[in-house]
């Protein structure tokens, strides 16, 4: 859009790829910082593998709105549109687990109601919903299976697991905030999300948590541009090279 | 077993060698032969899993998108290659955990190159070209090597290596081609990778001591000296079309050998790398060892969730 300042990413189909596009990017970062540290090889395989993924669907996403490096590179942490959750720090294995899980069941819900949309209101992003989705079964399987490993494993990775699950609940609440642009029943996708991660913890022996889904402190949250400290540095590490380098190209 | 039926399974087995025939798991083999493989086998899936390390440490970094899917694409396959390489050793009636202890134990040993540390983006590059580049030089001949498993895995490692290896040259040409400071980024790398990659060879045929009995056995096919000499009359019309120069003074066409004559390698910091104190020894092994041990309550939780399905009453997850 020549002429409009913010190339176009004020425009509704703008702003959800933009919103959805933040969350892969950021998510495939933090997963981008496990290489060479899991706990085993096939392991090692499988974190790249899904942030693979993530990225894939990231550049998708980001370039339906402006060159995908400019979005990546050059805006600032009040600019990017992701939820708070996938920007949460790695922590251990089992807080990688299910923040993975949380992330992975919501984006599977989501991207098939877009995919499953009329064809003749089918969107960019719907169009990209159809090839994710597949992806995106495949990081919940192994999402749901770590859980219940971790759940129902030993003692130990019970604590973690549990530790886990209730200290990323309060970042899920965001998940289920309305995206212009997308045509989405976010009451429904909110209760089936709900209904599917009660069953794997459940079935993984670990407790539910009661508290709030909502962090009310933050105001509007990550889709609003609102993020917690820990994204600040992810995005300095990220975007350090290149924009040492502003004349160049890679 | 008698002294006789050993002289006829001896026998049988060079036979099998001289005919150019692959020796399977199954198959008798000299226990020096399987003690071979089993050392060259392990080091070479260690090399693929320590050389992860260089390389994720530009993961979170890498300058674009593109580049950045690359690399991670690259560890990945990395992992793979590990993978394949432990299973290939298995065969030999070992088990990938006493490999990793013996990793991480420092008895055994993995490739001197990982030892260097990536300082820059262009490090990426130059690995990607000149120690890939080296490793295939290394490792096409070993999908002729007459251990069936081991030269199978080598087919599937070499198309991958290829892979990454034209992607690394790739790299380096748009750096040598873009800003003054992207060239001179190249050119650094390259100056500090050229040496340490002649050194993945390893020492001279003269003092090499498992050279000549690996060649006997066919499972070296080629002397050092040759595979190193063939790398250096690969790379230097590479490094012409790059726009880069290789830091060697003595670097110069030899008509009459139809090759490249190059200069002495430091053969006193091969041996101190090799001795554990390169640059980076100390990082690379506690790093895999730390993700070693912080995995630890992880494998367990996985062995234990497994004996509980299968102790489950016949429920259908359960059943062996």
């Amino acid at each position: 859009m020549p002429g409009d300042p913010h190339g176009g990413r004020d425009r509704p189909g703008h702003r959800a790829a933009l919103a959805l596009g933040d969350d892969a990017l950021v998510l495939a970062q933090r997963l981008g910082e496990w290489a060479g540290h899991a706990p085993e090889l096939e392991e090692d395989v499988a974190l790249a593998n899904i942030a693979l993924d993530l990225l894939g669907q990231a550049r998708t996403l980001l370039s339906l709105v402006d060159d995908e490096d400019k979005l990546a590179y050059l805006r600032e942490e009040r600019e990017f549109r992701n939820v708070q959750l996938v920007e949460q720090p790695n922590g251990d294995f089992a807080q990688t687990i299910i923040r993975q899980l949380y992330f992975s069941v919501y984006q599977e819900l989501l991207y098939g109601q877009l995919a499953g949309c009329r064809p003749e209101d089918a969107t960019p992003v719907a169009a990209l919903a159809a090839k994710a989705v597949k992806e995106t079964a495949y990081h919940r399987d192994h999402a749901e299976q770590w859980t219940l490993r971790l759940g129902d494993g030993t003692e130990e990775s019970h604590r973690r697991a549990q530790r886990a699950v209730d200290g990323l609940w309060r970042y899920t609440g965001e998940l289920f905030q309305p995206i212009e642009g997308l045509d989405i029943d976010w009451e429904n996708l909110r209760a089936t999300w709900t209904t599917s991660v009660r069953a794997v913890l459940e079935q993984a022996t670990l407790r539910v948590p009661e508290g709030s889904q909502g962090a009310v402190w933050a105001a509007g949250g990550g889709r609003q541009g609102v993020h917690t400290e820990p994204f600040g540095r992810l995005l300095a590490e990220l975007q350090h090279l290149h924009r040492s380098h502003p004349e160049a190209s890679w | 077993m008698s002294p006789t039926d050993e002289a006829a399974l001896q026998s049988a087995f060079d036979a099998a060698i001289g005919a150019d025939e692959r020796i399977e798991p199954r198959d008798w083999m000299p226990d020096g032969y399987r003690a071979t493989l089993i050392r060259q086998i392990a080091q070479h899936a260690h090399s693929e899993i320590i050389g992860m390390q260089p390389e994720a440490n530009w993961i979170t970094r890498a300058p674009s998108l593109r580049r950045k899917a690359i690399l991670m694409a690259k560890v990945q396959d990395e992992a793979g290659h590990g993978l394949y390489l432990y299973s290939a050793a298995e065969t030999l009636g070992v088990s990938r955990d006493e490999l990793l202890d013996k990793l991480h134990s420092g008895r055994q040993k993995y490739s001197s190159i990982f030892n260097y540390p990536t300082l820059t983006w262009a490090d990426v590059g130059a690995i990607g070209w000149l120690v890939d580049g080296a490793a295939i030089t290394n490792q096409v001949p070993l999908c002729r090597c007459s251990y069936g498993p081991y030269a199978r895995a080598m087919v599937r490692v070499c198309k991958e290596e290829s892979f990454h290896q034209r992607q690394g040259y790739e790299l380096l040409l748009a750096l040598s081609r873009g800003t003054p400071a992207q060239h001179a980024m190249a050119q650094d790398a390259v100056d500090r990778w050229w040496w340490p990659s002649l050194m993945m060879f390893g020492p001279p045929d003269a003092e090499s001591a498992h050279s000549a009995q690996s060649m006997a056995w066919k499972i070296k096919r080629h002397g050092n000296d040759e595979l190193r000499q063939r790398f250096v009359d690969i790379c230097v019309p590479q490094a012409e079309a790059l726009g880069l120069t290789l830091p060697d003074p003595d670097l110069r066409w030899n008509e009459e050998r139809g090759s490249y004559d190059f200069g002495e390698i430091d053969w006193s910091e091969f041996q101190q790398v090799l001795k554990g104190n390169g640059p980076c020894n100390e990082q690379r092994i506690s790093q895999r060892r730390r993700a070693h041990e912080e995995g630890a309550w992880v494998r367990e939780a996985a062995a234990a969730y497994a004996r509980k399905r299968a102790a489950a009453p016949s429920n259908e997850d359960g059943r062996r």
